[in-house]
């Protein structure tokens, strides 16, 4: 049975498993015949086939290219994920990324051979500080949540060092989960700044929190809920007069780049999504970058390699010791993600300073052009204006029958990537939209219409609730089971 | 005669004699949705009132299930081990979590009836 | 600008239909002090032949491997990778999708990263693998924890054959989690005692194989032993190709075995972006870190794939989290699928068998220099040499040269002398005879 559409129409057939596909004695690659030698391997050779499918080249292209048909992705359609950012990625990234002088460098060449990538990384190492305002980089965390635990790394060394224990770390309750998640991995203890009536952190609560053994406040700027906390300034003083470090999680970094110096908001580390704001690909899950920006008083904590530049070029300092005394370690293999870093610097080259402040100011201006268009056919916890991202709940949909859940289902069959559900947690039903700022006016009137009849439709009553539940319909699949998956795990393909 | 009694957290716990069984509320299974899987505490285990006892996920949720007294854990629930859809079905019947012998039989003064529970209930709603 | 598609018309429409006076009125809430009113000193826009112009020059300052014979490996392969994985990763529905969380609209990666799991289950010998970590070296920490939280124990211990990075990021990673991590002495001659350090305190023991330094090992008797204790065996495989061709972790009785997947479709890039590889036994589950997919029907009964026990992970779990790891290595891990779906079972084991056969060659010729001893008995496609001498300067000298002649061991271990005359040299089957001939007249001159 073929489904229709947003592009799947009529190219989509159903798509075995490699695994039920091939011949033996198949194979997509051509080899030539090993040299006849005496191994060795010392009696380890394997002694049972591995079980792996075995296809020609034409089917293995036909089989992920027929896969690849039933994603959509943001080259396809509008994806209005709230907390993603999901920009175009550019073209020239990937041809720059290509450049045999990049791609076919291995990490451990002597530092001599690779002067023209450790300049990328020192480049782009000084585009991030410049754009941000602060002193030091950490370029190796491979995510934004290895970014986050990078820089609470930093944190606890700081104040172990200092000799003072201090082991809990604030975090407001609309955080995102890895916020949480990333202060446990470094044996902190968690807890709740609870939000303020205008969806911003609630200052008197925050300073009644604070105390001599808290580490750190993990806040978000601008917040989950897509507004910036107006202050700021003031929370960086009742945390730095506690003792206390300021660690900004810069996920929503694209409202502000270019716009506001963020050091100046009083920040002592930060970490940045390079697959968010600077366009590099999310590749389906990855992979990502989280370059972490730290103050000076935390620089010293950095992970390993350091990259520095002296008289005999650029370096790397990749042991502990005099040159590097009281780094935290090392957080990755080699020296980080340098193909997304590289991606990333393209992408800023290309935009320049002035493009990326223009950047922010669109995707600000499409954002509020979304909360305005759609404040009235749904329903907005908090009153506008609104950063890169515009938060709605679910009031609007109230004795309707129909969840956030399904409104968003319902999103699909009219050729839109949902937006983030049920995130921030803060409000009830959340619907979070990001625009972006590589939307045309013309896609978002698109969206504000179609979201507008959707949001009639759902009030209509009648049975309309139950074309929201059956959404989606044009899809390659319908609504999966995920209890069932859950309860009974299948996570692999075995032989029948 | 065995006697019933709530938590704010929405828990129940049904005393006999000096044991005491505990599972969730109607009111907390429907709240998780489809529940996917238990984890039961070890046999033997002392609990104190208000420590984490048990795990209970659904698809987009986990949730702690306390200990609504301190006691020592006698006995667990397999059942719902190996079918986690009856603490949906039948959340304060057979889809009990696990068996306490009260370290003080007295604690239970402090929770909720029935009544104080479902008026509790209908204020969050 | 081209990225750009508002245009100042657009821009003053939206304005006075929101009703702000401008664009500056949006940014009301930010504090004067932090207001960039002045131009970054940063460069403006530029074209597309501009900025490639910028990074043909920086390439140009590069000696890569396309230029260059190279014979390194020390966790990073080189291998040739057909031109049809490229060209499928770049596909936009692969590329640019976000990731699975509407399976309806990601059934692409869904079905790709649940024939990856089990890719890498058949592989390494186990039962049940994830859809990806960032890299070995964080795999083998997040290997480490799980195995402290199943065994409810807090001791680690690494051999000193284990890579490096690896090491040294499980000791970062797990330094304020709770557990007591001991790395062994790095370990070039297999001499170290590991079955001897396992006591009742020990959650598990981490071993990488093929080494480090290139040795192969039988597993089986050190698994036993952990087992006896209650203990763990970790696995970290640095060469996902070796499992062409040698006993799987797994069927050496690994409990936990984690890889680095980038030699498999996968460039080398400078290290980075890596792929993390996780597989376990079925019971230690809900244990694992990182996205899970798995099977199910939809609406219609058709079978379909979905992200599952998410309550494992941070967005639901958040501080009791099996892992903080949200993004992972979703296009890395499609590439290493391609590759090896391309290869097949007979590929695999060609490409193993020439990998092998290379490097065997290369040791017999190099085991012809006066002077230089073969320390590895037995290898995959990488093994150590004792040069005789400093092997940093010789490495040096080859490259001015234009040779990448393997790694010195000084640069991992600079506080261990008497490694500083040992040399890793990997080869793979792109590199040709006549390559490993100029390397070894290139060294024979070095060491005269």
């Amino acid at each position: 049975m073929t489904s229709g559409g947003g592009g799947h129409r009529g190219l989509v057939l159903e798509e075995a498993l490699l695994f039920e596909q091939g011949s033996p004695g198949q194979s997509g690659v051509d080899l030539p015949d090993p040299a006849p030698v005496i191994d060795r391997l010392g009696g380890l050779e394997r002694k049972g086939p591995i079980g792996l499918p075995c296809l020609s080249e034409p089917e293995v292209v036909r089989h992920y290219t027929r896969l690849s048909q039933k994603n959509f992705g943001i080259d396809t359609v509008f994806y209005p994920l709230g907390s993603c950012t999901m920009k175009h990625n550019p073209r020239l990234n990937e041809k720059v990324a290509r450049l045999a002088g990049f791609a076919d460098l291995h990490p451990f060449q002597p530092e001599s051979t690779v002067q023209g990538a450790l300049e990328v990384m020192g480049q782009i190492a000084q585009w991030l500080k410049t754009l941000t305002g602060m002193p030091a980089i950490a370029l190796s965390p491979a995510a934004g949540a290895h970014g986050e635990f990078c820089g609470l790394m930093t944190i606890r060394a700081a104040h172990d060092h200092r000799g003072e224990p201090r082991r809990r770390i604030l975090v407001p309750d609309s955080a995102h989960g890895t916020n949480p998640a990333s202060a446990a991995a470094c044996g902190f203890a968690v807890e709740a700044v609870p939000a303020n009536g205008r969806g911003r952190v609630d200052l008197a609560a925050l300073r009644a929190k604070l105390g001599g053994d808290v580490a750190a406040l993990m806040l978000t700027n601008p917040n989950t809920c897509g507004l910036f906390e107006d202050e700021i300034l003031e929370i960086a003083e009742a945390v730095h007069s506690a003792g206390a470090f300021f660690y900004c999680d810069g996920a929503n970094y694209n409202a502000i780049v270019g716009r506001v110096r963020v050091a100046d908001l009083g920040i002592d580390v930060m970490h940045i999504n390079l697959h968010k704001t600077f366009s590099t690909p999310h590749g389906g899950g990855g992979p990502g970058a989280g370059p972490t920006v730290l103050s000076e008083a935390l620089a010293p904590f950095a992970p390993l390699p350091w990259l520095v530049h002296g008289p005999a070029g650029w370096q790397l300092r990749e042991h502990a010791g005099p040159d590097a005394p009281q780094t935290c370690g090392r957080i990755k293999g080699f020296h980080g993600q340098f193909g997304v870093l590289l991606r990333a610097l393209a992408y800023m080259l290309s935009m320049g300073g002035d493009g990326l402040r223009q950047a922010a100011e669109d995707a600000v201006l499409n954002a509020n052009y979304l909360l305005v268009s759609l404040q009235d056919a749904l329903s907005a916890p908090f009153p506008g204006p609104c950063m890169h991202e515009a938060l709605f709940d679910d009031r609007f949909l109230k004795e309707t029958g129909v969840t956030t859940l399904d409104f968003a289902k319902a999103l699909i069959d009219q050729g839109f990537h949902p937006m983030t559900m049920y995130f921030p947690l803060v409000v009830h039903g959340a619907l979070l939209m990001e625009p972006t700022e590589t939307e045309s006016k013309r896609t978002l009137d698109q969206f504000i219409a179609t979201v507008k009849a959707l949001a009639a439709q759902a009030r209509s009553g009648g049975e309309a609730a139950e074309i929201f539940k059956a959404a989606p319909l044009q899809t390659p699949r319908r609504r999966l089971d995920e209890t069932q998956a859950a309860r009974q795990p299948v996570l692999r393909w075995r032989p029948a | 005669m065995s006697k019933i009694y709530f938590t704010k957290d929405h828990e129940w716990i049904r005393i006999e004699a000096d044991i005491g069984t505990v599972g969730i509320t109607d009111y907390a299974q429907h709240a998780l949705g489809d529940v996917v899987f238990v984890e039961l505490p070890d046999l033997g285990r002392q609990v104190a009132q208000g420590a984490e006892a048990a795990v209970v996920e659904s698809v987009k949720a986990a949730s702690e299930v306390y200990a609504p007294v301190a006691g020592e854990v006698t006995e667990v629930n397999e059942a719902i081990v190996v079918d986690p859809a009856l603490v949906n079905q039948d959340p304060q019947g057979q889809g009990w979590f696990f068996r306490l012998r009260l370290a003080n039989p007295a604690a239970v003064e402090g929770l909720l009836d029935e009544k104080a529970y479902d008026a509790l209930i209908r204020a969050l709603e | 600008m081209r990225y750009l598609p508002l245009s100042d018309a657009d821009r003053q429409a939206m304005l006075a239909g929101i009703g702000a006076r401008d664009i500056d009125a949006l940014f009301r809430d930010v504090p004067a002090p932090a207001c960039l009113d002045q131009p970054l000193p940063l460069p403006a826009h530029q074209s597309e032949m501009a900025v490639e112009r910028h990074f043909v020059a920086l390439a140009g300052k590069n000696l890569s491997a396309a230029s260059a014979p190279m014979f390194i490996g020390a966790g990073a392969y080189r291998h040739h990778s057909p031109a049809a994985v490229d060209a499928l990763i770049q596909r936009g529905e692969f590329m640019t999708s976000y990731t699975p969380y509407q399976p309806e609209v990601s059934q692409g990666t869904l079905q790709v990263l649940f024939e990856f799991q089990t890719q890498v289950a058949l592989l390494t010998g186990m039962e049940v693998a994830n859809a990806s970590l960032y890299d070995a070296a964080t795999a083998c920490a997040e290997a480490a924890m799980m195995a402290c939280r199943i065994t409810r124990r807090d001791g680690v211990l690494i051999s000193g054959d284990v890579h490096p990075h690896y090491a040294e990021t499980t000791v970062t990673a797990l330094q304020y989690a709770g557990p007591v991590v001991e790395q062994l002495a790095p370990d070039p001659l297999g001499f170290e005692d590991l079955l001897g350090r396992i006591d009742s305190r020990t959650a598990c023991v981490l071993v990488q194989n093929p080494g480090f330094f290139g040795r192969l090992r039988d597993l089986a008797p050190l698994a036993a032993a952990c087992h006896e204790m209650g203990a763990l065996l970790v696995v970290v495989v640095a060469e996902p190709v070796s499992l062409g061709l040698i006993t799987s972790p797994g069927e050496m009785g690994a409990d936990i075995v984690v890889a680095e997947g980038q030699s498999l479709g996968n460039a080398l890039n400078f290290g980075g972006p890596g792929l993390g590889l996780m597989a376990t036994r079925e019971k230690y589950l809900r244990q694992m870190p990182g996205r899970l997919v798995g099977q199910t029907l939809d609406a219609d009964g058709r079978r379909g794939w979905v992200l599952t026990l998410s309550t494992r992970e941070q967005h639901i779990r958040r501080e009791k989290a099996t892992s903080n790891i949200c993004t992972n290595s979703g296009l890395c891990a499609l590439a290493f699928a391609i590759h090896l779906a391309l290869l097949g079972e007979e590929g695999l084991a060609r490409l193993a068998r020439l990998n092998h056969a290379g490097a065997v060659t290369l040791v017999e010729k190099i085991g012809q220099l006066k002077g230089v001893r073969i320390l590895a008995p037995t290898f995959f496609n990488e093994f150590s040499v004792h040069l005789g001498r400093p092997a940093a300067p010789v490495v040096e000298a080859l490259a001015r040269q234009g040779i990448l002649a393997g790694v010195p061991a000084s640069r991992f271990y600079p506080s261990y002398p008497e490694l500083a005359e040992v040399l890793l040299l990997a080869a793979t089957e792109t590199n040709s005879e006549s390559e490993m001939d100029l390397l070894v007249a290139s060294l024979k001159e070095q060491l005269a």
